[in-house]
């Protein structure tokens, strides 16, 4: 059963003026456990896909679901409710609380979202600090961090309330190319260990070679799905079918 | 709402020069609203008890319509002393009048055989004056500071009048009165004090031993013109006058013949309009409070939502419900507002508690030396606090409202 299954979604801006279409019928679907990458260069539509995914935007038209979910269909609350249940988030900018230290941070999903148990809270947040190599760090606060350390606790933090699925929109463009290549690492070790689904962007070529499934995308079509030596454009055919039966 | 607390706390440091400047305005205010709440309270006070205890007395009892002609001392409308008995038995009767004095007034003229003006006399029982009105003594100049000044052939005279007539102690006056039916009598008196004025300058009541009025007026049974009250307790000077309204009306057994009338001292003294001026400016004070409360919360709550936009997004992407966001916000301007009335408010007890040792005087009319004792109590704090605190939360309502209603996509996307 898929995770994702998304049928011919269109999403439209109004920029003043002219109307842009930053996606035009994108179609596609991915199986749990996937470890997979949209590319393409800016404006193609990368970020707009991830925010429709992620609960964080509506699409102009189309269909979505996840996690067995028309998200469509959502409210803003019950939108922020399966966000917070189901997506985990990593960012460009790695957007930790300033105010609090790596292991609040990670904490901060499990006090203020889950509301899990203090016992199980701690116990939880330092596994994930662990699996990510941040336990030493745990104290510091994230301007004491380097750009590489603070993305390692923001996929902590984004793994600590075991979701479905993470997000991750151009996670390395704010890191220097060994320590994106790391990231990755560290992320799909994650995907590994604990079987969690990772959709990231990119248009850094150099690090495309990580993602095991690749979208490619332009002016907000989707061109090109390639899997691990072998490339092939998907058909849109079936998704509707898919989507239905959901 | 630990973590809530720990999280505001933190943001509140964050910006530690901006929190402390709000809190530092916070607290200006609520010094400037305690400190003058308690001196102006104090003021307020001083100068009722002065009236009250100098002259005026709590509560007052007259034959209906006296009041109303008051500037003549019309002696037909003295109670009748069936009357006035039946006023003194329901005061000994109540449990919150401490003590009363009964008054005979009239206008006379003074003489001190090569001078002669117009006076108004009291006759009173000298023990009973002195007890319903214990700061009598403090307003004698000079001779005897006690009931014996008023003893029978003495009288207290009005110090404007004894400086225009060049009295003194000792000088013997005789004072005229033209009595109800019409004749006139006289008698000779020997001044056993000078009498300072209460509240200013303008006094002209001097007094003498009742008997001694009864004898200029040739009244042979007791009239009263009015009855001083001395409470136990003169804040609740308006109960005990309706209790007492209650209690002639069933001497009288019908309520609609009721001879009495019984006013508080605030109904007689015009003091009582610059008491209600004084009570204006506190409430105008509080208003000033309440705006800068408002404003310098409401400018850092906006400041602090528009900074942290990008924070905002991230925390509602990952999953935190706009109630939780609203909250985060409202205890941050909650705090401001703690610490505000917190830091203002020690800092009023600090100030109060130095004006009472440094006991700072002051002079209000011809009466010198009244000493100010600022006092605060618990509803006057609790009032100033809460107002505070009630308005912090006022003025985070609109920008916590406004973070908690981001789009997290938009959020994200500010720079």
């Amino acid at each position: 059963m898929s995770l994702i299954i998304a049928q011919d979604l269109v999403k439209t801006y109004q920029a003043e003026a002219i109307e842009v279409r930053a996606l035009q019928g994108v179609s596609f679907d991915i199986a749990p456990g996937a470890f997979l990458a949209f590319v393409g260069p800016s404006g193609s539509g990368k970020t707009t896909l991830l925010n429709l995914i992620g609960c964080l935007d509506k699409p102009t038209s189309g269909a979505l679901a996840v996690a067995g979910a028309d998200v469509l269909k959502l409210d803003r609350r019950q939108a922020a409710e399966f966000r917070g249940a189901n997506i985990g988030f990593i960012f460009q900018s790695f957007n930790l609380l300033a105010v609090l230290t790596a292991f609040e941070n990670v904490e901060y999903p499990l006090v203020m979202v889950q509301e899990v148990r203090p016992a199980e809270r701690r116990d939880r947040v330092l596994k994930a600090l662990q699996a990510v190599g941040m336990l030493e760090q745990k104290n510091q606060m994230p301007e004491q961090l380097s750009g590489g350390q603070k993305q390692r606790v923001a996929i902590a933090r984004a793994l600590v309330t075991q979701p479905k699925l993470v997000l991750a929109d151009e996670p390395t463009a704010n890191l220097d190319h060994d320590t994106a290549y790391m990231i990755l690492r560290l992320m799909k070790k994650m995907r590994d260990n604990f079987g969690i689904t990772f959709i990231f962007s990119t248009h850094d070529t150099r690090i495309i070679g990580e993602a095991e499934i690749i979208y490619s995308l332009e002016d907000g079509r989707l061109l090109q799905r390639e899997e691990k030596g072998k490339a092939n454009v998907q058909s849109n055919e079936n998704r509707g079918a898919k989507l239905t039966a959901l | 709402m630990f973590n809530l607390t720990k999280i505001a706390v933190r943001n509140l440091r964050r910006y530690k020069r901006r929190s402390l400047l709000t809190v530092s305005l916070i607290a200006f205010g609520v010094v400037f609203v305690l400190v003058f709440v308690a001196v102006s309270s104090s003021f307020k006070d001083i100068m009722i008890r002065q009236i009250t205890n100098s002259y005026l007395g709590d509560l007052q009892i007259h034959r209906r319509g006296y009041v109303a002609s008051i500037e003549t001392l019309p002696l037909n409308l003295n109670l009748s002393p069936q009357q006035a008995a039946n006023a003194a038995k329901a005061l000994k009767e109540n449990p919150e009048v401490s003590a009363f004095s009964e008054r005979i007034k009239f206008g006379a003229m003074f003489s001190n055989f090569t001078e002669t003006t117009n006076i108004r006399i009291n006759g009173v029982v000298p023990d009973h004056e002195f007890t319903t009105c214990p700061a009598m003594s403090t307003r004698i100049s000079d001779g005897d500071k006690n009931a014996s000044a008023l003893a029978k052939g003495k009288i207290l005279v009005p110090a404007l009048l004894a400086r225009g007539m060049g009295s003194k102690v000792g000088d013997t006056v005789v004072i005229v009165a033209t009595n109800k039916d019409g004749s006139v009598n006289g008698k000779t008196f020997v001044i056993s004090g000078i009498l300072e004025s209460a509240t200013g300058p303008g006094g002209r009541d001097g007094y003498i031993h009742i008997d001694d009025a009864m004898e200029i007026l040739r009244i042979a049974q007791r009239e009263i013109s009015e009855f001083a009250i001395s409470l136990k307790n003169p804040e609740r000077a308006d109960r005990v006058a309706e209790s007492l309204k209650a209690q002639l009306g069933d001497i009288v057994q019908d309520p609609k013949k009721v001879p009495f009338q019984v006013h508080t001292w605030a109904e007689l003294s015009p003091f009582s309009n610059i008491a209600k001026m004084v009570d204006l400016m506190t409430i105008f004070v509080k208003v000033m409070l309440v705006a800068i409360v408002l404003i310098s919360i409401l400018n850092v709550m906006i400041m602090a939502v528009y900074e942290r936009v990008r924070e905002i997004g991230t925390i509602a992407a990952i999953g935190t419900l706009p109630g939780k966001i609203l909250s985060l916000f409202l205890v941050e301007g909650l705090f401001l507002g703690v610490a505000g009335a917190l830091v203002g408010l020690i800092a009023a007890l600090a100030i109060i508690f130095g004006l009472n040792v440094w006991k700072f005087s002051f002079n209000f009319g011809q009466t010198t030396g009244l000493i100010l004792a600022p006092s605060l109590d618990l509803n006057q704090i609790t009032i100033a606090c809460a107002m505070v605190i009630g308005v912090s939360i006022l003025a985070s309502l609109q920008p916590s409202m406004k973070a908690s209603r981001m789009e997290p996509i938009e959020a994200l996307r500010h720079v």
